[in-house]
């Protein structure tokens, strides 16, 4: 009798766990599937190559949107990797092991998990607000920077640090000084694995939408400099879905968004794993 | 005989513990000196406080004195960029960079200044030469140094510390992780070597150490018991603890 319940345990379990893997996998399928069957017969060359008209009809293509969200991402990469990368360097290279850097190192932790909407806010008090930057592209760019600055430093120290030791030592034998082996050694060796952090954040910016909400308001128009107002594809998104009736739009919209992010994460795994092929062979 | 490097009542510490205590040591110009004793005598330690390697190690203290050509390298004022110049170094395992062979080799002399492509050519074959991996390696400069075997990676290794031409080259149990093969290139590569270079190797492997060296330092817990003529040491050994250690009654 008690093997004939044990087996039937077995089997009521592996039939619970076949059923949650089942409908994650197809909630996923359900999700993507529906967004592309609504999307993709809007999407055309038209819709990528026109602005947006504007207004309540949310009609018209996503041309000015596609732009400022390069622009958006450019500009926070310009501020952000040097920050990220610098402030890892410190960390794994040259920080002490004492209080304070164990201190720093739990509030990038910490920050890392704060949700996007309270940097959002921050950014909207201190830079939109404070300083004047208004509703702008630098005013989100400078809160995606700190958005991401965690995960950036967190990614890119993981990388130094899975750099072996030997490397370092070799160097400093060869009478290098600690920032030659760190500039030629040591930050070559991990800036496959640097760079992975820097596509993961990316992608998380490109899908970012709360905290750029409070920050870049909302316009459609072109941007023409530092300060215009804007648009990112996911808040575009937003605003055709609540804002105007065109769910249509903003679906094929949501496509444009699910293809960047497919394509920035298939980089990411693919450059982690040349990373960890290159940090394994050099031990 | 003009002695290269001195110790003058050398003591080393970890954080908590002394890992060198009161070494006195005379390593001989163009000879090759060995450093014997079990696992944890402070052998490695002792050649790794020959090029400063130790200096980066929080709590790590020295006192004593060593001396390179009579002068301190631990004194106030001392290079240390110029010590490793002068006393290179070739670790256990073979540990080129994920750089190409040439940039290996150039790797020293770049960050010594020197950036002339002309020199830094002749400077990688002259040292590539020197390591007996030239004729190997000439076609395929440009090919990773981690595409090696592992006994062409640690000539590649040697030739990366020649590069720089030091004096003194420290050889942390360069064949440990090797092939006999592949060990016996390289005890032959450091009896050409020593022609020019003052070589001090640590070594687990006594054949190896009356093998290729001259001078034979035997240490146990951190102390140097016994220094002297390799032949002498290992036919005549004067303590008790060498002619245990060497006759395999511990270690």
């Amino acid at each position: 009798m008690p093997r004939v319940s044990a087996r039937l345990t077995q089997k009521l379990a592996m039939a619970c766990i076949w059923a949650t893997g089942a409908v994650a996998v197809l909630a996923l399928l359900v999700i993507i599937g529906y967004t592309l069957y609504r999307g993709l017969p809007h999407i055309g060359w038209s819709f990528l190559t026109t602005a947006p008209k504007g207004g309540v009809s949310g009609g018209g293509g996503i041309s000015t949107i596609i732009i400022t969200t390069l622009y958006l991402v450019g500009l926070t990469l310009v501020i952000l990797v040097p920050l990220g990368v610098g402030a890892a360097v410190y960390l794994a290279e040259y920080a002490p092991d004492n209080r304070l850097t164990r201190l720093i190192r739990f509030g990038t932790e910490v920050l890392a998990g704060v949700p996007s909407i309270v940097f959002g806010m921050f950014g909207f008090a201190l830079l939109v607000i404070a300083l004047h930057f208004q509703f702008s592209i630098l005013s989100g760019a400078l809160t995606l920077v700190c958005l991401l600055l965690p995960t950036l430093i967190r990614t890119s120290e993981e990388a130094m640090k899975a750099v072996p030791r030997s490397y370092r030592e070799a160097a400093l034998a060869l009478g290098a000084t600690k920032w030659q082996t760190t500039w030629r050694v040591t930050l070559p060796a991990a800036i496959a694995g640097i760079a992975t952090g820097v596509i993961l954040c990316i992608g998380r910016a490109v899908g970012e939408t709360a905290a750029l909400y409070v920050t870049m308001g909302g316009t459609t128009a072109l941007p023409t400099s530092l300060l215009s107002s804007g648009r990112t594809l996911a808040l575009h998104l937003y605003y055709l879905a609540t804002v105007t009736n065109n769910l249509d739009g903003a679906f094929a919209t949501g496509v444009i968004l699910i293809i960047v992010i497919v394509v920035t994460n298939s980089i990411t795994n693919w450059l982690s794993q040349r990373f960890r092929a290159r940090t394994a062979g050099g031990t | 005989m003009d002695d290269k490097i001195e110790t003058r009542q050398l003591s080393f510490y970890y954080a908590k513990r002394q890992a060198l205590r009161n070494v006195n040591l005379k390593v001989r110009e163009k000879r090759i000196t060995a450093f014997i004793g079990p696992s944890g005598c402070g052998k490695s330690t002792l050649l790794r406080v020959l090029n400063r390697m130790n200096d980066a190690i929080p709590g790590a203290r020295l006192e004593g004195e060593v001396l390179l050509d009579g002068h301190s390298i631990y004194g106030s004022g001392v290079d240390v960029v110029e010590v490793r110049k002068r006393v290179g170094m070739v670790f256990q395992q073979p540990n080129p960079f994920p750089k190409s062979i040439f940039d290996n080799v150039a790797f020293g002399p770049r960050v010594l200044g020197m950036s002339h492509k002309v020199s830094l050519d002749e400077t990688v074959e002259k040292s590539l030469k020197a390591a007996a991996l030239w004729d190997e390696v000439k076609d395929c400069l440009g090919k990773s140094g981690l595409a090696l075997s592992g006994g062409q990676q640690q000539r590649l290794c040697i030739a990366r510390a020649l590069a720089t031409e030091p004096e003194v080259l420290l050889m942390d149990e360069p064949c440990s992780a090797l092939d006999p093969q592949s060990t016996l290139r390289i005890e032959e590569l450091m009896d050409e070597l020593k022609e020019q270079y003052t070589i001090v190797i640590v070594t687990h492997n006594l054949q190896q150490a009356g093998r290729v060296s001259d001078w034979t330092g035997f240490l146990f817990l951190g102390e140097l018991v016994e220094y002297s003529k390799t032949a002498d040491l290992f036919s005549r050994p004067q303590d008790k603890r060498t002619e245990d250690y060497i006759t395999g009654r511990f270690g």
